[in-house]
């Protein structure tokens, strides 16, 4: 068994794109639904951390700025990392992450 | 005499005299405590017997178990010399008469004190929990072996060894300080709550011994929830917790002692004053912004306990048990979790879901798909069925399986 690393992006910022608060609320079900049928099947590699929605980022240019960031578009929502036999089985887990329902998208790499 | 009496008073005061005198004599003296307090129910049985029961047998009790106490000390040179010196009071080392205080609040104390020191993480589960039957609760060997279907023997060495590894290790009798507590209350909370399962979940035959496994086991959170300091979020909602599950005792299991599944249970025999006792426990557990797993299990017990099927019952269960599977991984939990996922989304659903499971050497993993199936592709459901009617052990499990079974062709 490996462990793949699975980002969650999504756009934060752009207004119009953002959920209605029953839209939210729908949404977040989603993702405790997801995350305990992950960990019916023990595919979680590792206890889920929750991160705040904030954060800061860091370049030469502006030395250290408060997120969200409007330069970049899609932003981390969160991470998780599964186990999986390989990229296929990966994919296959991360079709089901709610992210993709909200426009956003997951980025896998496989831990070496 | 009355016959009830004495073996009423060694459930309730055998543990707390030893308490009191092991908290006396430190943990190498153990057995001296448990000699001490059993010679003085030798005493009562044959003193009573002649003279009659005393107006306060609890107080006789007290008194002779200080006296033997007292004797012992002056019988035994080695005791003295050796012991004298280590003991707690350290006042008494210049009064020669030692003072043994059995007020209430020793009492607890020194319950609270021997707790902590049973449920040492030095020993194995297995061990803490027979341990914890024998010196805070009473049991006898032959007891906590018919508990433990096992034998008297593999029992009594268990307790002994455990005895000398808290020996070995020197574990101090002593009322823990805050920061102890907070690093062993976990460990303290789990001996309880699984001396509670092997009370509630046993297949022994024996549903008074079960039933007392259960109560004691109450009694002793209830110990912690007396205490300020042990009296924490957790601990009360391990209370509800067993309040819930206890509420049910009565309809859970036929006469014969066979399981009465959830949805076929009498709800007129659920015990509604645990209820309302399990939910006032459930509200203390509320404050703070710590959740156990005795947090999530409690709740979902609690929506147990509402037996009219709701979408908004089954969406709090599924919620919960999503918290729960998160938390710790637990093959039973993973099961329970999707069981609710069917009763929130349906067959289909749940069924793809339960095909992903991986637990292909469980009975239960069967018979969930087994439920599944049932009135969706009998066909396949009875195959389940069968398969986990093989993979199954206890005569009480196959009587579960061949009910549904039976049940599943009678629709056909």
């Amino acid at each position: 068994m490996n462990e793949f690393i699975l980002i969650f992006r999504r756009d934060f910022t752009t207004k119009e794109n953002q959920p209605s608060p029953e839209e939210l609320q729908q949404h977040l079900k989603q993702w405790q639904n997801w995350f305990g049928s992950l960990a019916a099947q023990d595919k979680l590699a590792r206890p889920l951390q929750r991160w705040d929605g904030q954060g800061k980022l860091v370049s030469k240019a502006k030395g250290v700025t408060d997120g969200p960031f409007v330069e970049i578009k899609e932003s981390i929502g969160g991470l998780i990392i599964i186990k999986a036999k390989d990229y296929d089985e990966a994919a296959e887990i991360a079709q089901g992450c709610p992210v993709l329902n909200l426009g956003g998208n997951v980025e896998i790499r496989q831990a070496l | 005499m009355n016959q009830e009496l004495l073996p009423n008073l060694f459930r309730s005061e055998y543990q707390k005299i030893v308490s009191v005198l092991c908290n006396l004599f430190g943990i190498h003296h153990i057995e001296i405590a448990e000699d001490i307090v059993s010679d003085t129910f030798l005493t009562a049985s044959e003193t009573w017997a002649i003279k009659g029961i005393p107006e306060n047998p609890t107080a006789w009790l007290y008194t002779v178990a200080k006296n033997k106490t007292k004797n012992y000390f002056k019988r035994n040179d080695v005791f003295e010399k050796k012991i004298v010196t280590e003991i707690k009071y350290n006042s008494t080392l210049s009064n020669p008469e030692i003072e043994i205080d059995m007020s209430d609040k020793n009492i607890t104390d020194s319950q609270l004190a021997m707790l902590f020191t049973v449920c040492n993480p030095s020993n194995s589960d297995e061990a803490q929990i027979a341990l914890a039957l024998n010196l805070l609760c009473g049991f006898g060997i032959s007891e906590i072996a018919d508990a433990f279907l096992s034998n008297k023997e593999v029992i009594y060495k268990r307790i002994n060894r455990a005895k000398e590894k808290l020996k070995e290790e020197n574990i101090k009798i002593q009322n823990p300080n805050p920061t102890e507590i907070k690093e062993r209350i976990d460990t303290v909370l789990k001996t309880i709550y699984l001396l509670y399962s092997e009370g509630y979940y046993s297949t022994s035959q024996n549903t008074t011994l079960r039933k007392d496994l259960c109560a004691e086991a109450m009694r002793l959170v209830y110990l912690l929830i007396q205490n300020q300091t042990t009296n924490l979020p957790a601990t009360n909602a391990l209370m509800a917790l067993m309040c819930f599950h206890s509420s049910r005792f009565d309809a859970r299991i036929t006469q014969n002692g066979e399981i009465i599944l959830y949805q076929d249970q009498d709800e007129s025999l659920w015990n509604q004053e645990l209820i309302d006792k399990g939910t006032y426990f459930l509200s203390q557990s509320s404050s703070g912004n710590t959740l156990s797993k005795y947090h999530l299990e409690a709740g979902i017990a609690y929506w147990h306990t509402q037996k009219k099927d709701t979408p908004e019952k089954w969406q709090h269960i599924l919620e919960l048990y999503n918290n729960l599977i998160i938390l710790e991984y637990s093959p039973i939990v993973v099961l329970n979790r999707t069981y609710a996922l069917s009763k929130v989304k349906g067959k289909q659903e749940s069924i793809s879901e339960a095909e992903k499971l991986n637990l292909t050497n469980n009975h239960f993993y069967y018979s969930l798909l087994g439920n599944l199936y049932s009135g969706y592709d009998n066909k396949k459901a009875l195959q389940h069925f069968q398969t986990a009617l093989g993979l199954a052990k206890t005569t009480s499990d196959k009587n579960v399986i061949t009910k549904n079974i039976d049940r599943l062709c009678l629709k056909d």
